[in-house]
């Protein structure tokens, strides 16, 4: 408890810190020496080719995975050395939108959304009835809270995902890939629903991405990832206007010497 | 010869791995077990019980059938067919029923079990868990395997049950062995310490089937064919480890 009111208490300017991070698999690095800050409030895009590392980078931030060197500060808790139990205490303000979204098979659209609620607090059905409905309305999903997932498509399923990560109020909220295998009126829709989530709940977001129309809709600053490390962070204007030809080629989605084709056994 | 040699070490480092990681998986379980949400571990009592009963009492009713169908002849040749009940019931009660109920179990209950896991690895949904601050031990492998343990032991009284009905039929239908003699003879040659002592090896065997089932479907590699050898490898680990552990039991309860 002292732990949650400590973070409670607290409004950092700094969200989330990576202080040189490197990562491997195996023989394989993944990250190497990579440092960046996301400050409190914004939406910070992470953008780069596949197997550059983002998604390793989401997974890290919400410890799903440990860094083989380097500190990852969350609200200025050192994350990395935390066991299991302290990080969860961190992880009840965080949420986390997964790629093919993650969503229990097993449970309703009702359920999904009230699992956090039901594992973390004693909040009476009633209560939990209208967060179902509140968080289902703010996704644009009213009235389909007794669904089961796998009559959703692949949008109405990220949309859930959402609410299913804002239901417990987090103050990070991390996206992996939110608009991949999506139609563009979707891509739109999600992008819409992650600016009014930072607007209505000021969230702080992290998004992985390598759709370049949503990364310059929704970030304020965008962080380029190539070759295992942070190549360019800057807001969408400034990246816009980058020198960098690595930078240059990747907006522009033409292929030239810079961004060599290459394949990579896991996804960035 | 040295590619022989490479196999053979990497066959045992293997083994040993799965079984540290089999061990690590029981320890931790074993600590999560103060957290048990007892809703779950009905649901999955009834999940998992349930659904083994038909074909435990079909493959048990048939095995009592046969042992006394094979066993009348050669102990009517001694003028011991009076027997044929204790023999049989003797048989159920230390190793048949709990032994078959327990293959069943890893070829039904563990497979789901890997088959549910593994699948909710590939698609995330274990990363989902960890990420909504919940402990995929407690909330995913405590509640079966405390419904396993429970369950198993009922499964496996029925089996006894059946069993012995199934070789009482065949016993007073086609031999001459009395319903009055079968019955006598399970009074006199068994004893209640041959009964307890097959539920308690059924816990045990519960244990396996659902520890070897998570583990095996939380280590489940990705896509369908992933889910598909991890199932594969469950049942036949859980087999195996019954018959092991089957025997150091029995020499420990039944000495």
């Amino acid at each position: 408890m002292e732990l949650i009111n400590e973070i409670a208490e607290t409004k950092p300017e700094v969200m989330i810190e990576l202080k040189n991070v490197s990562m491997s698999f195996k023989d394989r690095r993944i990250l190497d020496d990579v440092s960046f800050q996301v400050r409190t409030g914004e939406t910070m895009v992470v953008i780069g080719p596949s197997g550059a590392g983002k998604s390793t980078l989401l997974r890290l931030m919400i410890g799903l995975l440990k860094p083989t060197s380097g500190q990852i500060l969350v609200e200025g808790r050192d994350i990395t050395r935390l066991k299991e139990t302290e990080l969860n205490l961190i992880r009840r303000n965080m949420g986390m939108v997964f790629q093919y979204s993650a969503l229990f098979d097993s449970m309703t659209v009702g359920e999904n959304i009230a699992f956090g609620i039901r594992q973390h607090t004693d909040m009476s059905e009633e209560k939990i009835l209208s967060v179902i409905r509140r968080t289902l309305r703010m996704v644009g999903m009213m009235g389909r809270e007794n669904v089961m997932p796998s009559e959703l498509s692949g949008g109405m399923k990220k949309r859930v995902s959402l609410a299913r990560a804002i239901a417990l109020n987090p103050k990070i909220v991390l996206y992996d890939e939110p608009t991949s295998g999506l139609d563009p009126v979707m891509s739109t829709t999600i992008n819409r629903l992650i600016m009014s989530t930072r607007r209505i709940l000021g969230v702080t977001a992290v998004v992985v991405t390598h759709d370049m129309d949503s990364a310059f809709t929704i970030a304020d600053r965008i962080a380029m990832m190539y070759d295992e490390k942070i190549i360019e962070i800057a807001t969408p204007d400034e990246f816009r206007e980058s020198k960098n030809p690595i930078v240059r080629q990747f907006i522009s989605g033409v292929r030239n010497n810079c961004i060599p084709v290459r394949r990579r056994a896991s996804e960035g | 010869m040295i590619s022989l040699s490479n196999w053979l070490g990497r066959q045992i480092f293997e083994f040993l791995e799965s079984t540290g990681r089999t061990a690590q998986l029981l320890f931790q379980t074993l600590i999560q077990l103060r957290r048990i949400n007892i809703r779950h571990v009905i649901y999955q009592m009834a999940h998992l019980g349930v659904d083994t009963m038909p074909i435990v009492f079909m493959m048990i009713v048939f095995t009592g059938m046969v042992m006394v169908w094979q066993a009348t002849p050669a102990l009517s040749r001694a003028g011991a067919q009076s027997t044929t009940g204790g023999l049989v019931a003797l048989a159920m009660f230390r190793e048949l029923g709990p032994v078959l109920s327990a293959v069943v179990l890893a070829g039904r209950v563990g497979a789901a079990i890997t088959a549910e896991i593994g699948s909710m690895k590939v698609t995330e949904q274990i990363d989902a868990l960890r990420v909504m601050a919940t402990d995929p031990i407690a909330y995913l492998v405590v509640p079966r395997f405390v419904a396993c343990i429970l369950m198993t032991p009922m499964v496996v009284t029925f089996a006894n049950v059946m069993g012995i009905a199934g070789g009482f039929m065949v016993a007073t239908t086609y031999t001459d062995v009395g319903p009055y003699s079968f019955i006598y003879s399970i009074e006199t040659f068994t004893e209640f310490a041959d009964f307890t002592g097959g539920l308690i090896k059924s816990m045990f065997f519960g244990g396996i089937v659902a520890i070897v089932g998570c583990l095996k479907g939380m280590g489940a590699k990705e896509g369908a064919e992933g889910v598909g050898q991890a199932t594969t490898s469950s049942v036949v680990t859980s087999i195996v480890w019954i018959f092991v552990v089957n025997y150091f039991l029995s020499t420990w309860l039944y000495r």
